[in-house]
C-alpha cells in the first residue's frame, strides 16, 4: 500500500485517496479548432511511462483536494508532491508549469 | 547410483540464436505472441518467423492469470471474438497434440442487486441471440450447480441469480503456451527467449526491423504482442497509445481436496474463484488504480478479494494463501483491446487486452496472424483498430463485459 502525503493533512494510506491520472493535461484552449485526431489524443491518451510519472490524486476521505504527486511507476516511490496552492505545506511547492 | 538425478526430458522447442533477418518478428512470446506465430505457419505458411523474448518463454503474464476461459461478453463484436476463440479452444488440444487440461466446467457470474439481474438477464439475452451458449439462473438453481456458495439470504450482498455460460471453464496456462511453442518451432519458427527489444530499425517511414540486446535484427513486419509493456516499446517507434499499464493481482490457496466444480465470478462483491486441477484455489479481482509496471500491487487489493472470498466462500474460512502475484495489463478507455496495423509501416499492435487476455489467446493469434499476413484485418478484429478512438465507434466493455475491470 503507498502511504501519500497529502500537503494539507501530511502522510496517509493510499486508501484515503482517489487515482486521478496523469498530471497537467491542459483542456485544450479552443476545443472547436481541433481536428477528431487531436480531440481523440487529449481525450483518450496518456503518457504511460515506465519510471517517474507525474500524476493528480485526490484525498478523497480526507480534505478532498486534488494535488500532484511524482512516483516512479516500477519501485512504486514517490519522488515528490506537489501543490501550487497558497495553503499547501512548506516544502511541497515546487510548481511545475 | 541413487543420488544422481534423471536425464533432463527432451526440450519441447529448440534454443536458436537469431538469424539476421525474418519475414516477420513477433516481439513477446507470451500467449498472444506464441498463437500468432502458430497461426502465421498453420493457416498462412509464413514460418520464416521469430519471436522475441525479453525475459522467458510465458514468463509475463500467461504465468499469471487466473486461466478462466468464457465468451459470454455484451457487445456483439467482443461476442464474436471471444467466441471464435472459445471454438478454437475445443479443438486445441488435438490439434497441438497437447493435453493441456481444457475443463469446461462453467462459469457463474453471480448478481446480488437488481441491477446485476437486469444486466445478466439482458446479457444472456445478447448472447443467445449472438449464438453464445447463456443460462439464466435462480437462486436455488445456484445452488444445485455450485453447492459451496453461500446463498444464504443473510449475507450482506445475497446472492439473487446467475448466468450461466456452460462451454467456459478453465484451462493450465503454462501448457497451452508450450503447447503452442511446440508446435510453432516444428514449423520451423524461432524462438528467442532473453532477447530484448531496445528500438526499431527505420527505413524512411518504415520499420524494417528490430534493435535488439542480442543485435540488430531485420524484419519485413514487426508485430508487437508485449502485454503490459506495449507503451514502452511503442514509445520507441514514437508512437503514443491510448492504454494504461497497471498491477492486476491473484491468488493461490494450498492444495485442497476438490470442494469447486465450476468457476464463480462476482462483480459486486468483486472476486473471481475457481479451483486448479492441482487442488489450489485460484482468485483474482480488479487491478490497482494507479500506473504501475512493477509486477505487484497493494495489499488492501489482496484483502478485499479475500474478503468477498469468505463472503461468497464460508467453506473457506481456513484455507490458508499460498501465494500472492502481480502482473502488469494494458486498459484501454473502452476496456476493449487494441488489434491492426499502425501508422508506422510494417508495423502492427496487439494490445489492450486488460484483466482478459488469456481466454482471448487462440483468437487473438488468429486475427493478429491474418492481419499480418495480409496487411489487412480479419472481420473479427476490424472493429478493434486504433483508429476506433478517433472515428468514436469505441466497444465499450467497461461493466459490459461481466466482469469490473
Amino acid at each position: 500500500m503507498l502511504l501519500i502525503a497529502c500537503p494539507w493533512c501530511g502522510e496517509r494510506d493510499e486508501l484515503e485517496f482517489h487515482y486521478g491520472g496523469q498530471a497537467h493535461v491542459a483542456h485544450p484552449a479552443d476545443p472547436e479548432a481541433l481536428s477528431d485526431g487531436e480531440w481523440a489524443e487529449y481525450l483518450f491518451v496518456r503518457d504511460n511511462p515506465k519510471g517517474p510519472f507525474a500524476e493528480r490524486w485526490s484525498h478523497a476521505a480526507g480534505c478532498r483536494r486534488w494535488f500532484s504527486v511524482v512516483r516512479h511507476t516500477v519501485t512504486h516511490r514517490i519522488l515528490a508532491v506537489q501543490s501550487n496552492h497558497p495553503t499547501a505545506a512548506d516544502g511541497t511547492k515546487p510548481v511545475t508549469a | 547410483m541413487s543420488h544422481r538425478l534423471p536425464e533432463h526430458p527432451d526440450w519441447l522447442w529448440r534454443t536458436p540464436d537469431p538469424r539476421r533477418s525474418y519475414d516477420v518478428v513477433i516481439v513477446g512470446a507470451g500467449g498472444h505472441g506464441l498463437a500468432t506465430a502458430y497461426y502465421l505457419a498453420r493457416n498462412h505458411g509464413i514460418t520464416n518467423v521469430a519471436v522475441l523474448e525479453r525475459g522467458w518463454l510465458a514468463g509475463g503474464n500467461m504465468a499469471r492469470n487466473t486461466t478462466i476461459i468464457r465468451s459470454n461478453y455484451l457487445c456483439e463484436e467482443s461476442a464474436a471474438l471471444y467466441e471464435h476463440s472459445l471454438k478454437l479452444w475445443e479443438v486445441l488440444p488435438q490439434e497441438l497434440e497437447y493435453d493441456f487440461l481444457f475443463s469446461q466446467r462453467g462459469v457463474l457470474n453471480l448478481a446480488h442487486t437488481l441491477q446485476d439481474v437486469r444486466e445478466g438477464t439482458r446479457r444472456v439475452n445478447a448472447n443467445r441471440l449472438g449464438g453464445v451458449d447463456a443460462e439464466w439462473l435462480d437462486t436455488d438453481q445456484v445452488r444445485e450447480f455450485c453447492p459451496i456458495v453461500n446463498t444464504s439470504p443473510e449475507v450482506r450482498y445475497p446472492v439473487l441469480g446467475a448466468t450461466l455460460q456452460p462451454r467456459a471453464g478453465i484451462a493450465k496456462h503454462d501448457h497451452v503456451a508450450w503447447a503452442l511453442a511446440r508446435k510453432a518451432d516444428e514449423y520451423g519458427v524461432d524462438l528467442i527467449q532473453g532477447c530484448e527489444v531496445t528500438g526499431f530499425l527505420r527505413d524512411g517511414d518504415r520499420v524494417v526491423g528490430v534493435r535488439t540486446s542480442r543485435g540488430p535484427i531485420g524484419a519485413g513486419r514487426v508485430a508487437l504482442a508485449a502485454a503490459g509493456h506495449s507503451s514502452v516499446l511503442a514509445d520507441l517507434a514514437g508512437l503514443r497509445l491510448p492504454v494504461q499499464s497497471h498491477p492486476l493481482q491473484a491468488l493461490v490457496s494450498e492444495l485442497l481436496e476438490p470442494v469447486h466444480p465450476t468457476v464463480v465470478m462476482s462483480n459486486h462483491v468483486h472476486v473471481y474463484v475457481s479451483q486448479a486441477h492441482k487442488g489450489e484455489l485460484v482468485m483474482g479481482a480488479g487491478v490497482d488504480s494507479y500506473n504501475g509496471y512493477g509486477q505487484r500491487g497493494s495489499f488492501h487489493q489482496i484483502e478485499h478479494q479475500m474478503a468477498a472470498a469468505l463472503e461468497l466462500f464460508p467453506i473457506f474460512g481456513r484455507a490458508h494463501v499460498l501465494r500472492t502475484w502481480g502482473g502488469i495489463v494494458d486498459v484501454t478507455p473502452d476496456a476493449s483491446p487494441i488489434i491492426g496495423p499502425t501508422p508506422v509501416e510494417n508495423l502492427y499492435l496487439n494490445c489492450g487486452w486488460g484483466t482478459g487476455g488469456f481466454k482471448a489467446t487462440p483468437a487473438s493469434g488468429w486475427v493478429y496472424a491474418h492481419t499480418i499476413a495480409t496487411g489487412e484485418p480479419h472481420p473479427l478484429n476490424a472493429p478493434f483498430a486504433l483508429e476506433r478512438f478517433t472515428t468514436g465507434a469505441l466497444i465499450d466493455e467497461h461493466g459490459a463485459a461481466a466482469v469490473a475491470h
